[in-house]
């Protein structure tokens, strides 16, 4: 009977650090170099995603824009922001990249085509990406310590809800195979 | 979108090799291993554990001289399209033939390193990774980002030069062509070809090079007897040549082109 008491304890401590601390100590987390907002870019900027994400002539996917296309308007400070501010005298004035954290950033054995899903199969970018055109501030990078990934890179609800938050191949998998389009496995990787 | 039952054309890529022509000068071998991320052989590689998934073989007709006469065979894998020997084996499904392209392609990722695979080819195209990947320091820039390079412990093979096949899909996309018909691409080996002897495209399309001339007279293919339907069809005009393809050993007591200059 005394017995139980330390079982009991240790079990609960066990049980806590399991499921409170672990999923907590797992992800690293760490903020983007820029407080960017879609949300005022899409309504001051750009109507649509391609006016910055734009793909090259060959097909590639150029992704996250340069400096260069970000100091075509914010060569100086234009508005009263901090982070605007911050912006401009970090990274314009000394030309310098923001090293952006890529949420849906690949293994390198996996080749991805984004034109080939949105000009081919017309899927539209919320349908991957969510709402993440229209939010206010960029999600922390929380990049997992044993694969390197991020935690999460559908910035969509409904996405999570039915796959896991990390990108899976089973994510892929479930699409292509409900399309017929599932031949081999160097369809997508490389 | 597009519809649950999708219809595609599917290709039968394969190449023609006219031997007759190829002068052994193995440009074809250096520009899949620079396409490809083939490292540099390893200080400890020999011919038999060097990796190169095109190897040019030297052969001979066997008379002395003056009567000798030598022949360069290029060999690479040979996309068997029927009972393909290495997907049979393979106990991770590492290995699958596309019925989009015919493509015998692999997954080195998933490769247990357990080497049947090497077994079961006829054709000896299949190489094991004896020794994870080193490139002399500054040479890792010229590392080609479409392909992925293999760790030690796997098999690989030639696939076709499926990044330049990812490229054509990709350029086929944005040029708006519909992803039912295949794409018209090259690898490496075959633009490197300074005599255009490597013929690459699909074999279904009957007004294409490589179509036509495997139809045309003096087209064989590498152990054809077993029936693999191999996807690289040689020609040459002499016998000798032809004959050697069907050789019990193919290649037995023959020597494979500049061994002393280089390895793997």
């Amino acid at each position: 009977m005394r017995g139980i008491f330390p079982f009991a304890a240790g079990a609960a401590i066990m049980l806590v650090a399991g499921w409170a601390g672990f999923p907590r100590a797992i992800y690293k987390s760490r903020p983007q170099p820029v407080d960017f907002s879609h949300k005022v870019h899409a309504d001051k900027a750009g109507q649509k995603c391609e006016d910055c994400h734009a793909f090259r002539p060959d097909g590639t996917f150029a992704g996250i824009p340069t400096l260069d296309k970000c100091a075509g308007c914010h060569a100086a400070v234009m508005g009263a922001t901090v982070a605007e501010k911050n912006f401009v005298e970090q990274y314009v004035t000394p030309a310098r990249e923001p090293q952006w954290a890529v949420y849906a950033r690949q293994p390198e054995n996996v080749f991805f085509s984004h034109i080939a899903h949105v000009k081919r199969a017309q899927l539209t970018c919320d349908t991957c990406h969510g709402d993440h055109g229209a939010s206010d501030h960029l999600l922390p990078y929380q990049e997992d310590r044993v694969s390197g990934y991020s935690r999460n890179i559908w910035q969509t609800a409904d996405r999570v809800k039915t796959t896991r938050a990390a990108m899976t191949m089973s994510a892929c998998v479930e699409c292509h195979r409900q399309q017929g389009l599932e031949h081999s496995c160097l369809d997508c990787h490389k | 979108m597009i519809g649950p039952n999708k219809q595609i054309r599917a290709a039968r890529y394969g190449m023609t090799i006219d031997v007759d022509r190829c002068t052994g000068c193995g440009a074809c071998m250096v520009a899949c291993a620079v396409e490809n991320n083939v490292p540099p052989a390893h200080a400890g590689a020999t011919d038999r554990n060097g990796i190169t998934w095109i190897r040019v073989y030297k052969i001979d007709n066997g008379l002395p001289y003056p009567e000798t006469r030598s022949a360069f065979i290029p060999v690479m894998c040979q996309h068997c399209g029927n009972e393909t020997p290495c997907v049979h084996v393979c106990p991770q499904q590492a290995v699958d033939v596309d019925p989009a392209t015919g493509v015998v392609g692999e997954m080195p990722q998933r490769c247990l390193g357990c080497r049947y695979c090497m077994a079961a080819c006829p054709y000896h195209a299949r190489y094991f990774n004896w020794w994870d990947p080193a490139w002399p320091k500054g040479m890792e820039k010229t590392l080609n980002p479409d392909v992925t390079p293999r760790m030690r412990g796997v098999v690989e093979k030639c696939n076709f030069c499926h990044g330049r096949w990812h490229a054509a899909k990709q350029q086929a996309a944005a040029e708006g062509k519909p992803d039912t018909e295949p794409v018209q691409y090259l690898p490496a080996c075959a633009e490197a070809c300074p005599i255009k002897a490597i013929q690459f495209g699909d074999l279904n399309d009957p007004a294409g090079a490589p179509a036509r001339a495997a139809q045309s007279g003096g087209s064989f293919r590498l152990l054809e007897k077993l029936h693999t339907d191999p996807k690289i069809y040689y020609r040459s005009k002499r016998d000798w040549v032809r004959a050697s393809a069907n050789a019990p050993h193919p290649f037995a007591g023959q020597h494979e082109a500049g061994k002393e200059n280089h390895r793997g």
